[in-house]
């Protein structure tokens, strides 16, 4: 299998001054296309950071990220938004919806920015398939906690990305709508053969994933495979 | 009870300090807001009153003595003479318009004062360029006298010192320049340059002729140093010793009631603006204090949480605002204090006006008052939020509707004593109602104008484009910046608009003289002997010229219904006809650009008692009704007509017109002069002008005794002065635009936590920061035009009543000057928004989703 993501050397560092912590220390790593990742560790330990360098939300002090072959470590903050757009799709614990815009206008933005044809079709589409389609002109505040992470997951594979990064998706959310929204993460990247990355607490949930990686104080720990 | 309140009052303000030192972050914006708009409201006053100060310390010196007696055409009799001089010692100077003439042809008008040297200047001194005793300067020599004249004077003649000019029949040499004169501003606004002759000289000139129009005025310099009260006895006790003597009389504490009253006028005009400065501040307080609740939500909550009533947490939060909003108002108004202080060199520099800075207590206290009253007005519904928010919702950082009637009552009553204190502090009841009723109908214009937008937006708006879609969504989202930026641009460009409308009112007029609307010239003092020859020679020069001429004194109104005029309440537009003698006429007809309003008019060759016709408006301000009597002194003689007719007069034709035309029987053997107009037409304006070069130059060589006033030069001086003001007024709008900016500012900062959410959100999903400039600038300019369009249509009409029915000259739309306005505020308002967003829009992703 071709690498879909490697990581070179990398290091990061954030805060300053007595506030400074060393939050990935000379992490190398490579993840081949369609496998399912998760990041373990303890609070503090530097998965949610090395998601976000994964996702080239974070960009290391040393080191590279290469993704489907491009190197991103040096492109402008620009450059970097639109291939985000383009490959990356990404789930927060939070959501992070826009709370003016309703639910198809939500999962539509990334393809409106990528000046895709159709994008409210295609929106609707997606919409429908992570079950909302009776909730598309909802606004956030109009949907429940499952329904807000249902219209994450829907915007951050509309664009069918290389890679899904999922930060705590279900960090959220009850038990029971938990497991829906895990059910409903698992059944996308199979269909799309998406690249899954997913930090999480829940020990089975990242049981559910081909590799595990468990970091401390960052740096990998373990790499294990199903 | 009584112990509990100071008790609870006392536990509030300690948790409020204990607050306030611990958190001081969050009242830079509110502080500027409130300290710029009180510093402009206090600078004025105080500008004004070191002005008002300065006259009355240098009133002696700029009336040339403790009282000053004016006669039209006429002097002081020997017993009047005989009666003063017990009181002190006299100085007698002459005041008369006329024409100067070089030997190469040039001509100018003149404002001559002939003096006695040996009396004059009873206070201060005259400074000459070179300097050299005053009697040496204005001897004659030779059968020469001797001239002192200001600079302008040597331009317009072509002219040097020691050169030999023609003032009437007499021939003076230039000795001096004339530097300063210690009396200047009693002499008014003049048509020509200043010069200075002796009473010999002037008799010498033959311009003195009966019927001439020559102020001649006496200063009086009392025996020892007289208070203020005994120079208003002795005031009181010439006019009681000679009941009949038909002079005006001013004395040093009012020099110029007139000027005084302009002074207060525009004081009140300046003060008004700089208020709506603070009022379009009060949007950044209302901002700044939001942003503050919103900060210390978790605080108000434990607090409720731990037993504080929501009234306490309302008076913990009121007691912390209104601290800031006192340190706000007190560095405004030391800085107000301090600007005379600091500007008095410069004004010294660009104006003759005395300033003495001295700190207005009154201009003080009402700054002080606003500034507290704006917080209070702008403070208190944001600050009612935290009162009914229960604990849950402030600590789940949620926004839902409350029930806030109650503070809004709050607000309008603390508005309703903004107004009141607007009233008590206007010395132009008038105008101070027309500002409230703008202020307010503008700001309810621009309140109800974000609220449709936000609504409407809300509603109706979801358009496919996405940039069009986040810059919407933004307008009509909770925390928008729609209603600050609205209300606080939207006053500010109505300013900016009336302002320029009235400016380019003011301006049309000018243009006006050069379409032939209205006369080219005036021509004053023609002799009653002269009136055929001196027609024939103007009909002569331009044979399509239109030619008028009417009989022309000047008289002093004693009485009104039989009564002095002391006795009378006078309106205010009304009382410069009082002031001093003004132009009358008589006439057989009814005046050109005259209606009829009331009355009838007298038959040809009347021969009754003298009848009067009055200015409508005027007779109106004086309360006369047909039939009443008029006592006015013409001369030194007393007439007593009665009103026959009210007249409606338009001003504005330039044409040659009276407040008070009498009946001809009136003044059948009195001297007087003629007055003439001459209005012709020209292919282009150079023909114009070439046509009105000839005129001056035939008029001045065959008729040197007569003054002849080019109009559009008139116009042009009027224009200076105008324009001087305006800068003023500009100056003043300035600090407006400041406020307005600073309540953009605190919107924006404001709204920056949720305008970072968004914009981490597009990042992450692909936007690029061109991408999201384009939205906001989307955003901006929507809104900018929105207050834009709101301050136009408000502008107009504030400018509109303004100019037609107070200035009452034509309203002129300057399109393009409009256009520029708007142009460049809507600019404005995008690059100092987009400035403001530059952090949220060019900071990477990932810290700021940190910080979300």
């Amino acid at each position: 299998m071709s690498a879909a993501i490697s990581l070179v050397e990398v290091d990061l560092t954030l805060g300053q001054d007595a506030a400074r912590v060393h939050v990935l220390k000379n992490i190398s790593l490579s993840i081949a296309q369609g496998e399912t990742v998760s990041l373990l560790g303890p609070s503090g330990s530097g998965k949610s950071t090395l998601l976000m360098t994964l996702a080239g939300l974070e960009r290391p002090d040393k080191g590279s990220v290469i993704i489907t072959g491009t190197n991103i470590t040096q492109m402008s903050e620009d450059r970097l938004a639109r291939f985000r757009g383009e490959h990356i799709g990404i789930v927060f614990q939070s959501f992070l919806l826009i709370p003016t815009m309703n639910a198809l206008e939500n999962v539509a933005i990334p393809l409106e920015l990528a000046g895709k044809t159709a994008p409210f079709q295609r929106a609707r589409e997606a919409l429908d398939s992570v079950g909302l389609s009776d909730r598309l002109t909802h606004f956030p505040k109009q949907l429940s906690g499952g329904e807000q992470q249902r219209v994450a997951i829907a915007r951050a594979l509309c664009m069918n990305p290389v890679i899904l990064a999922a930060d705590e998706p279900t960090g959220n959310l009850d038990s029971e709508t938990g497991l829906s929204i895990a059910d409903l993460i698992f059944l996308q990247q199979k269909i799309h053969n998406t690249t899954l990355i997913l930090a999480t607490h829940d020990e089975s949930l990242a049981a559910r994933c081909s590799r595990r990686l468990r970091l401390k104080s960052g740096s990998i720990i373990s790499d294990t495979r199903a | 009870m009584n112990a509990e309140i100071p008790s609870y009052f006392r536990l509030n303000l300690k948790i409020a300090l204990r607050d306030l030192l611990g958190d001081r972050r969050g009242f830079g914006i509110f502080i500027a807001c409130i300290m710029i708009g009180v510093a402009a409201i206090a600078g004025v006053s105080s500008l004004s009153f070191s002005l008002a100060q300065g006259l009355s310390q240098e009133g002696r010196t700029i009336l040339g003595g403790d009282a000053s007696i004016s006669l039209m055409s006429r002097t002081l009799s020997q017993e009047q003479k005989d009666y003063l001089s017990a009181r002190g010692s006299l100085s007698e100077l002459s005041l008369l318009r006329a024409m100067a003439h070089q030997v190469s042809g040039e001509t100018s008008v003149i404002e001559i004062k002939a003096i006695d040297p040996s009396t004059y200047p009873t206070f201060g001194a005259i400074t000459l360029n070179p300097e050299r005793p005053l009697l040496d300067a204005l001897s004659e020599q030779n059968g020469i006298f001797g001239l002192i004249a200001e600079t302008a004077l040597l331009t317009r003649l072509d002219a040097k010192l020691g050169d030999i000019i023609t003032i009437g029949n007499g021939r003076f040499e230039i000795r001096s320049t004339l530097i300063n004169e210690p009396d200047k501003l009693a002499g008014g606004i003049g048509f020509g340059p200043r010069v200075f002759m002796t009473r010999t000289a002037l008799h010498a000139t033959g311009l003195a002729t009966p019927g001439a129009i020559i102020r001649n005025l006496t200063r009086i310099r009392l025996t020892g140093n007289q208070s203020d009260q005994e120079v208003k006895n002795f005031y009181s006790e010439i006019n009681n010793a000679f009941p009949n003597a038909g002079w005006e009389i001013r004395t040093r504490d009012a020099v110029s009631p007139q000027f005084s009253r302009n002074l207060d006028r525009f004081t009140q005009l300046l003060s008004l603006i700089a208020l709506t400065a603070l009022i379009a501040g009060g949007a950044g307080v209302a901002n700044s204090v939001r942003e503050f609740t919103d900060r210390k939500r978790s605080q108000f909550a434990i607090l409720k949480a731990l037993g504080a009533s929501g009234s306490q947490v309302f008076t913990i939060a009121l007691i912390q605002i209104t601290l800031a909003g006192l340190i706000a108002t007190l560095l405004g108004l030391a800085i107000g204090a301090l600007i005379p202080i600091f500007a008095v060199n410069w004004l010294h520099h660009i104006s003759d006006l005395p300033f003495t800075p001295s700190l207005s207590l009154k201009g003080i206290l009402i700054g002080g008052c606003y500034g507290l009253l704006v917080t209070f007005i702008f403070a208190v519904v944001p600050l009612g939020r935290v009162h009914e928010m229960p604990v849950s919702r402030l600590l789940r950082d949620e926004d839902q509707p409350l029930h806030l009637w109650r503070y809004y009552i709050l607000s309008a009553l603390a508005a309703c004593l903004l107004a009141v204190l607007t009233l008590f502090s206007a010395s132009d009841l008038k105008l101070g109602m027309i500002y409230i009723i703008g202020v307010f109908v503008v700001f309810a214009c621009l309140r109800a104008a974000s609220w449709a937008v936000i609504t409407g937006l809300r509603k109706f708006t979801h358009p496919n484009n996405p940039r069009l879609r986040l810059a919407l969504a933004n307008i009509w989202r909770p925390k928008s910046i729609a209603p600050s930026l609205i209300i606080s641009a939207g006053l500010t460009q109505t300013l900016l608009i009336a302002l320029a409308l009235v400016e380019g009112a003011i301006h049309h007029e000018l243009v006006r003289a050069d379409s032939s609307e209205i006369p080219n010239f005036f021509f004053l003092d023609v002799p009653k002997t002269q009136t055929e020859s001196f027609d024939a020679f103007l009909t002569k020069i331009i044979p399509e010229a239109h030619v008028e001429h009417v009989p022309m004194m000047r008289g002093r109104i004693l009485e009104l219904k039989g009564k002095p005029l002391d006795r009378h309440t006078i309106a205010d537009d009304a009382k410069w006809v009082l002031e001093g003698d003004r132009g009358i006429t008589f006439s057989e007809n009814i005046p050109d650009n005259s209606t009829l309003t009331e009355g009838t008019w007298w038959e040809k060759k009347y021969a009754g008692l003298p009848l009067v016709s009055l200015e409508q408006k005027v007779a109106e301000g004086f309360g006369l009704k047909i039939g009443d009597s008029i006592k006015i002194n013409v001369l030194g003689r007393d007439i007593i007509a009665t009103v026959a007719n009210f007249r409606k007069v338009d001003w504005r034709s330039y044409a040659i017109n009276f407040v008070m035309v009498f009946s001809p029987n009136a003044f059948k053997t009195a001297p007087y002069t003629e007055l003439f107009t001459i209005s012709y037409t020209a292919p282009s304006l150079s023909d114009r002008d070439q046509k009105d070069a000839l005129i001056t130059r035939q008029t001045a060589k065959d008729y040197p005794n007569i003054i002849s006033i080019r109009v559009k030069d008139v116009l042009i001086a009027v224009d200076k002065i105008a324009t001087q003001l305006a800068f003023a007024a500009r100056a003043a709008t300035v600090i407006a635009l400041a406020t307005a900016g600073l309540a953009l500012a605190s919107a924006i900062i404001s709204s920056q936590r949720a305008r970072l959410y968004d914009t981490v959100i597009y990042k992450i999903l692909g936007a690029r920061r061109r991408w999201l400039m384009s939205v906001y600038t989307v955003e901006f300019g929507l809104l900018g035009l929105v207050a834009s369009l709101i301050a136009l249509i408000a502008g107009l009409c504030f400018a509109y009543g303004l100019i037609k029915y107070v200035m009452k000259i034509d309203f002129v739309f300057p399109g393009t000057t409009l256009i520029v306005i708007l142009s460049a505020t809507l600019l404005s308002i995008i690059v100092l928004g987009l400035m403001l967003s530059w952090r949220v829009l060019i900071d990477p992703a990932a810290p700021a989703l940190r910080r979300l």
